[in-house]
């Protein structure tokens, strides 16, 4: 089956989606992902969506549910690079991803996870979450 | 209004929408829609293709290039013969959804073309055609 690789880079995890998603695809991602997190408790998520050119209402919403499945699992989410077209019209359709952290370039993504992490909610020791 | 080219395509799966939003792009490039104007029309044809698929239970797509005047654009005329729609003002809201996506599919494609018409009968299927402009 079709599948977006995951990369670790440490405390992080990093998506690049680089084809035009079906919507299983999609899906699968989310479901990876998720598992993905739990797994290696990974405190920061990346999804590169520069090469997208189009996010339609069902991507976008592939996008806010990671940020919330993430979220629960103590890992924030950031997604970089999206194309000013792209984002021209997700507003004019109606979407405007809120509770989705986005940063314009994969370095200020970097630097978002690294701050967040630090300063967000205290480390995990032994991959439990503190009290 | 003249149609100058045509192309009818199926909806059958979600491949086929991918297809259509490739095949959507190609031709608005060929129109030469600026990449915003390209994005939104390909945005747009998402929305609708999915909708044939998911609550039509699949159709087709008819792309055309139409002339009034001196304009061009590109019209896409989506047909299903699926469940219908009851109450079109209602499906057209935002945030109203039978499905499990988030209800902006035709409202929101409509905010992203020049022309919207739908017209539905219940029990005998949905037809809705866009036109954006270059």
């Amino acid at each position: 089956m079709e599948r977006i690789p995951i990369l670790r880079m440490g405390n992080f995890l990093l998506v690049t989606i680089q084809v035009d998603m079906h919507d299983r695809l999609a899906m699968t991602l989310q479901e990876d992902l998720t598992k993905k997190i739990a797994e290696t408790g990974a405190r920061g998520v990346m999804i590169d969506i520069s090469a997208l050119e189009m996010v339609d209402s069902f991507i976008g919403r592939m996008m806010s549910h990671i940020s919330s499945m993430a979220r629960i699992l103590d890992a924030k989410t950031v997604v970089v690079g999206m194309q000013p077209a792209v984002a021209i019209t997700l507003v004019e359709l109606g979407l405007s991803l809120k509770g989705v952290q986005t940063a314009l370039t994969v370095e200020k993504g970097v630097r978002y996870l690294e701050q967040a992490v630090t300063t967000g909610g205290g480390r995990r020791t032994n991959g439990r979450r503190p009290h | 209004m003249v149609v100058a080219r045509t192309e009818l395509l199926p909806i059958r799966g979600e491949p086929e929408v991918v297809m259509v939003r490739q095949i959507v792009r190609a031709w608005c490039v060929d129109l030469k829609f600026s990449l915003v104007d390209q994005t939104k029309m390909v945005t747009a044809a998402s929305e609708l293709a999915r909708n044939t698929l998911i609550h039509g239970g699949g159709g087709t797509v008819d792309l055309q290039v139409v002339e009034e005047g001196d304009r061009r654009g590109l019209r896409l005329v989506f047909e299903d013969k699926g469940p219908g729609i009851p109450d079109i003002p209602l499906a057209m809201k935002d945030g109203y959804t039978t499905g499990s996506g988030m209800g902006l599919g035709l409202g929101g494609s409509k905010r992203l073309v020049h022309d919207f018409e739908i017209s539905s009968e219940p029990g005998h299927g949905t037809r809705v055609s866009i036109i954006r402009w270059k």
